[in-house]
């Protein structure tokens, strides 16, 4: 019995013809026909995979035209971005892909999720058997691994959760954070949409338009300020987001200073999105005053991408050591299933050369 | 033999500090249970230690400076044992068993375990004065650590740098609620401390008096200014350090001039 992956990610085709591949509720019923023996389908935004467990091959070819919507071309012509792993090289694959390592952002772990959903799917549809139940629950449990003992998973890699994540490393919970929205702009409704999915309930909006404003306050559920009050706000606010098309600073030292003789044991944490921006830097040097212009967040994703990739060493450690059990595993004919519902492979267990 | 149970104590916390080390150089900061038991085991050992030469002494063992030293590693452990979970399980064991280990090393290490020649009687408002005062600076020194920590965590806030480190570390508030809760149970211990020192029958070193009050007021200060808002909390976590830098240095102090003189 031979384990392979045929697929296509966006290593190697782009999103049109991801598309045109991204297989349909058919086709590990139509995988199994073309004979094999149990058929997997992982598809995501950004891959479409077959896992397969056959006896004789199944070219590249036939699984493509599985996969295949409705195309006008030959199937044949894509072979190019498809890719196939057989033997070992599929089982360190799978275990990549549920770590996050083959991900566009390295570390995601919605791949997971996404590839538990596969599996299940798949095992309703009873086209998974012994070798494919083998092969996934040793990728989850190598993922788990992967994410509990390395730091590939950890920081934030886009500009609106970097904001949340800050917020919640300065103040923890969020649920008694007073929130003030300076600009009625998609970078400030989005973070402020996020931070509300993050328990904030108290959130101000102010624009110079008022009507914006209270569309805004309407549409996430906080109130409307006066654009000429906000400046009164720093003194009460925790965290002040701001995404005006002010040509000038908006807040200065000299401004915000008096305000915060009052609050000095509470930090003021703002996230200043806007170009030109709305908040002078030297903000920053004041006390308990964390500024965050739209650089710096980007700064901050691009460390976190970057201890992410310094984790990549480690976590192929762990794939590897697990590639090597679970191929000495089957070789030895270990795969007995110890669940009734996947009986033991007996004598069909794998060959040491076929992994 | 009582000196092999505190190596025994003084490896789990070298255990405890190698395991932060290796964590930090291969980028993965994950102190996790590890550091608590070890810091536990450590605790227990520490206990046992004291427990053995308190019976041997008769008394509540903090006759010299080596068992002050012990006695105050043992506080330091303590506090840390009854922080709660969250905040000890984050990263407070990698910041706790280093002090510990070098105060018990040095302990060891340095000739400072001078036997008395006669058996001391028994003080109990000189132990009480004594122990309060310990368990006191105990708390100082948890509030010294959680200041580090608010200082490492308030710099990569204030630069934009955020290291491995920081995402291991509590959140500004939560920190600050610690360090204020450790300073005010330190402060009460503290007072209760220095009172009873007026009540232990024996007439008290001018100096020794003047810099006790000085530290007391000097924590006092620090409360005030953190009750009234008129320190920043960087600036608090920045006063804890020096704070139970001063701590230290009166219990240094007190412990060296009262060993060169005859002990009551």
């Amino acid at each position: 019995m031979n384990i392979f992956c045929v697929g296509l990610s966006h290593h190697t085709a782009n999103v049109e013809t991801r598309e045109l591949f991204a297989g349909h509720r058919e086709t590990e019923c139509i995988l199994r026909n073309a004979g094999c023996a149990e058929a997997l389908l992982l598809t995501t935004c950004n891959r479409v995979e077959v896992y397969g467990a056959s006896e004789k091959r199944v070219s590249t070819d036939d699984i493509a035209r599985c996969l295949a919507r409705e195309i006008e071309k030959d199937a044949h012509e894509y072979a190019p971005a498809f890719y196939r792993y057989e033997g070992e090289k599929c089982v360190q694959h799978l275990f990549r892909v549920a770590s996050g390592l083959d991900s566009m952002v390295v570390g995601e772990s919605e791949i997971f999720g996404q590839a538990k959903k596969a599996y299940e799917s798949a095992r309703a549809s009873n086209v998974v058997g012994p070798y494919l139940h083998r092969l996934f629950q040793r990728a989850f449990r190598v993922a788990k691994q992967v994410r509990t003992h390395t730091e590939i998973t950890r920081g934030l890699v886009s500009v609106g959760s970097v904001a949340v994540d800050l917020a919640q490393r300065i103040f923890g919970k969020l649920s008694d954070c007073r929130v003030l929205v300076l600009g009625a702009g998609e970078m400030s409704e989005r973070t402020a949409r996020a931070l509300l999915s993050r328990g904030v309930t108290d959130l101000r909006v102010s624009n110079r338009s008022i009507d914006r404003a209270q569309e805004l306050a309407r549409v996430v559920g906080g109130r409307a300020i006066s654009f000429d009050d906000w400046p009164a706000q720093c003194g009460e606010i925790d965290i002040l987001i701001t995404s005006t098309s002010s040509e000038t600073p908006l807040l200065r030292p000299e401004d915000l200073a008096p305000m915060l003789r009052d609050r000095l044991d509470r930090p003021l944490f703002i996230i200043d999105i806007a170009v030109p921006r709305d908040v002078d830097p030297r903000v920053n040097e004041m006390e308990a005053v964390y500024l965050y212009d739209i650089d710096s967040l980007e700064s901050v994703a691009e460390q976190s991408l970057a201890l992410r990739r310094q984790q990549i060493a480690a976590a192929e450690a762990i794939i590897a050591e697990h590639v090597a059990d679970f191929g000495e595993k089957m070789s030895l004919g270990l795969n007995r299933a110890q669940n009734p519902e996947h009986p033991a492979i007996g004598e069909n267990s794998l060959r040491a050369s076929e992994l | 033999m009582d000196r092999y149970l505190l190596i025994v104590s003084t490896v789990c916390f070298l255990a405890a500090v190698v395991r932060t080390i290796a964590a930090l150089r291969a980028g993965v900061f994950r102190p996790g249970r590890f550091n608590f038991l070890a810091v536990g085991l450590g605790f227990i050992f520490q206990t046992a230690f004291l427990s053995i030469r308190g019976h041997a002494l008769g008394r509540c063992p903090i006759t010299n400076l080596f068992e002050v030293f012990i006695f105050l590693a043992w506080s330091i452990a303590l506090i840390y044992m009854l922080i709660g979970p969250a905040y000890r399980l984050s990263l407070m064991g990698a910041f706790t068993a280093p002090l510990v280990f070098l105060i018990q090393t040095f302990a060891l290490l340095a000739p400072i375990d001078v036997r008395h020649a006669v058996k001391l009687p028994a003080n109990p408002w000189l132990e009480f004065h004594a122990s309060m005062s310990l368990v006191a600076y105990g708390a100082f020194a948890l509030a010294c650590i959680a200041g580090v920590m608010y200082l490492v965590q308030e710099r990569q806030l204030k630069t934009h740098h955020l290291h491995s480190v920081f995402y291991h570390l509590p959140p500004l508030t939560d920190l600050f609620a610690a360090i204020t809760r450790l300073l005010w149970l330190g402060f009460a211990l503290y007072t209760l401390g220095v009172v009873s020192g007026f009540f232990t029958g024996h007439p008290l070193p001018r100096p020794q008096v003047v810099a006790a009050i000085g530290v007391w007021l000097l924590y006092a200060a620090i409360l005030q200014g953190r009750h009234f808002r008129r320190l920043a909390p960087k600036r608090v976590a920045a006063l804890c350090i020096a704070g139970f830098g001063a701590a230290l240095t009166l219990l240094w102090g007190i412990t060296f001039s009262a060993q060169t003189h005859t002990l009551p």
